[in-house]
């Protein structure tokens, strides 16, 4: 088992669906359960060499069903665990995801978006999962979603989804989008002790004594995490269940665990919302765009500026939990918002629940990036 | 010679069992209560410490078996516990990983998960109970469901050709396959210590009563009269040719052929076996923790 080290230091010029797949594997992933499909099907292929390098386990699953299943199986054996897929797929995954959601097992699963619904536009950009990604599997719960803009953050953005994961035991997105997973830039990967690492909270005492409560949180909300073959005969049921992991068919059982598997990530929004913020010091209309979009927003900010409007740019690197306290704040010395996004009008809808400004949506279906001259055209409209 | 009263106070399986979760779930007469104590017997005998077995299954009435034993138990989603099993068995080898769950769940719903895990070998045991029809839902027709047979969703009678589980198991890969009833309880036990002495994907199916979903609308009296039919109507041959394992309970003088039918050796699923050295893959025993025990 020659190869290269898990963690490739270094500069590198890397496709940002590669950079995903380096990034898994510099934060421990050490499983993939995988289906072929555009435009992500290169993640799984970069890892079905660089995962058994490093003694990891890379298996091209019977479907995008298989494949999320086994990272929910893999990560309750102890592995950090990823699957990477596409729109057709994600749909697939849809299930799975609540049922790692519902068990508490940390996961990560790549979306790299293209145009939908059905099989659509399988090689060409599309923004119109983030809503799924949010809402996506039945019943309630609360989803991390990260949005790379760049190779670099698809890189840095799945190694923090590791940590958010194993943090909270919960399943986590990165919301890639085709142009950004198929674009080559500069991509440095730091030394391996430099690779944030958060651990699994795991139970303090050992097996075999009494009273031990494998689904008992502690005040911030989260149970330890008790792994297969450890000797706690631990209980995992995706039905609704109680501090023993029983099931508990109940109003109040249901009520009583699902609060707490939304309130242990919602309370914690604060610490987990991240976005970037350009040239919003003196700003009077506000951008709001994200992954692929924000690159061409970025160019929008500086065509409106040599006209004399006063534009900037907030870019959510979590789409989910969304940056609302952030747009409520600037909706106190703003004008108005515009949401660039190659969908019919999603984030938009969520920039609408804290402003009560214009919001200006700039949106197509998707099939190519989004161009940075309507929303220039956008930004004129709105300065007025 | 004088008579005593026996009092019982400790079955030698209760440490096997959740106690504090009984009563279970299952109907009177239900045939999953003494397959899982067969399971639960097999896993003591096997010699494997009980911290090393781990038990996954899909939903449905057999998909509550796990959660009566006290062990390492997975309840997942429907269809979906062969990938998760197989998953517990990549990351930790050295775990005697077993699917338990139910016709319907393992191959309707389940089915692709089932033919792809036993084409690669994957190293876990599933044990299906078989009881011909979707119990939790209340009797519909499944996969297995005799043509002829009458369901909530065949009213008048299944016109679909059922699977036959063991034909099925052994064309699409499984090293062992077997198939008993859960009145054939010792042989059944036999047979889950053999899946667990070995490598490699092995399959039981477990004929199984379920007198409310199935024996009620098919005029099978109740539990006892399809164990006695179990009892009258099966015949013990390993040596039957697969392809002649269909069933058809409505049939009287059909028998139903019960045995271990497949056990032969195949390389055993491992993703790493191209990275290891020729001998070692050939051997297949690279996999940490594990090696073929007795024949």
């Amino acid at each position: 088992m020659k190869g290269e080290p898990a963690v490739l230091t270094g500069q590198h010029f890397l496709l940002g669906d590669h950079a995903c797949a380096e990034g898994a594997l510099a934060a421990g992933c050490r499983f993939f359960g995988g289906y072929p499909i555009t435009p992500s099907t290169e993640v799984a292929e970069w890892l079905a060499r660089r995962l058994p390098e490093v003694g990891g386990i890379f298996v091209q699953m019977e479907d995008e069903l298989a494949s999320m299943a086994a990272i929910v199986g893999a990560s309750v054996a102890g592995a950090r665990a990823m699957t990477a897929t596409s729109g057709p797929g994600f749909s697939l995954m849809m299930e799975n995801l609540g049922l790692a959601a519902m068990m508490e097992v940390p996961c990560v699963v790549v979306n790299v978006q293209r145009g939908g619904p059905s099989t659509g536009l399988p090689t060409l950009v599309g923004q119109a999962d983030v809503m799924q990604a949010r809402w996506g599997s039945h019943g309630d719960y609360e989803i991390v979603a990260y949005s790379p803009a760049s190779p670099q953050e698809c890189f840095d953005l799945t190694v923090k989804a590791f940590n958010t994961a194993d943090h909270f035991r919960i399943p986590v997105l990165v919301m890639a989008d085709e142009v950004v997973a198929h674009m080559m830039e500069r991509v440095t990967i730091p030394p391996a002790e430099a690779i944030p690492r958060v651990e699994r909270k795991r139970p303090r005492q050992g097996p075999g004594g009494n009273g031990f409560l494998p689904f008992k949180a502690d005040d911030d909300l989260i149970p330890p995490m008790v792994h297969a073959g450890e000797g706690y005969r631990i209980h995992f049921t995706g039905l609704t269940h109680d501090e023993r992991g029983y099931p508990a068919i109940t109003a109040p059982a249901h009520d009583r665990l699902v609060r707490r598997l939304v309130d242990k990530v919602r309370q914690k929004a604060w610490e987990i919302v991240e976005y970037e913020e350009y040239r919003l010091e003196d700003v009077s209309v506000v951008i709001i765009a994200y992954g692929s979009t924000a690159r061409s927003a970025r160019r929008a900010v500086g065509l409106a500026r040599e006209q004399g409007i006063a534009a900037g740019l907030l870019r959510p690197i979590t789409l989910w939990p969304f940056p609302g306290e952030r747009v409520k704040k600037l909706a106190e010395r703003v004008r108005a918002f515009v949401v660039p996004e190659l969908n019919l009008g999603q984030i938009s809808r969520e920039v609408e629940r804290f402003t009560s400004l214009p919001v200006l949506g700039v949106n197509h279906a998707g099939g190519a990036m989004m161009p940075p001259e309507p929303i220039l055209e956008a930004i004129r409209e709105v300065a007025g | 010679m004088t008579m005593s009263t026996l009092i019982a106070e400790r079955h030698p399986s209760d440490p096997l069992f959740r106690a504090d979760r009984l009563p279970h779930i299952w109907c009177p007469g239900c045939g999953i209560g003494p397959a899982m104590h067969a399971y639960a017997q097999a896993m003591v005998e096997s010699g494997i410490p009980l911290a090393r077995h781990v038990c996954v299954s899909g939903i449905g009435c057999t998909g509550r078996v796990p959660g009566y034993l006290n062990m390492d138990s997975y309840h997942t989603t429907h269809g979906r516990a062969i990938p998760f099993a197989m998953a517990i068995a990549l990351v930790k080898p050295e775990l005697e990983v077993t699917v338990y769950s139910g016709d319907g769940d393992l191959f309707a719903i389940g089915g692709n998960h089932f033919i792809h895990a036993a084409r690669r070998n994957v190293d876990i045991n599933v044990i299906c109970i078989n009881n011909f029809n979707y119990g939790m839902t209340g009797g519909q027709v499944g996969p297995t469901t005799p043509m002829g047979a009458r369901a909530t969703t065949a009213p008048f009678g299944n016109y679909e050709q059922p699977f036959n589980l063991p034909h099925l198991a052994a064309a699409t890969g499984a090293v062992f396959v077997a198939r008993w009833t859960s009145l054939h309880l010792r042989q059944l036990k036999q047979a889950m210590l053999r899946a667990m002495k070995k490598r490699g994907f092995t399959f039981i199916e477990v004929l199984a009563p379920c007198p409310v979903g199935f024996g009620r609308p098919n005029d099978i009296g109740d539990a006892m009269e399809e164990m006695t039919l179990y009892r009258e109507g099966c015949v013990v041959d390993p040596a039957a040719p697969l392809d002649s394992l269909d069933i058809d309970l409505r049939v009287k003088d059909r028998p139903i052929v019960l045995g271990n039918f497949v056990d032969v050796e195949r390389p055993v699923f491992d993703p790493l076996a191209m990275m290891r050295p020729t001998s070692e893959a050939e051997n297949n025993t690279a996999v940490a923790g594990k090696t073929q025990e007795g024949q």
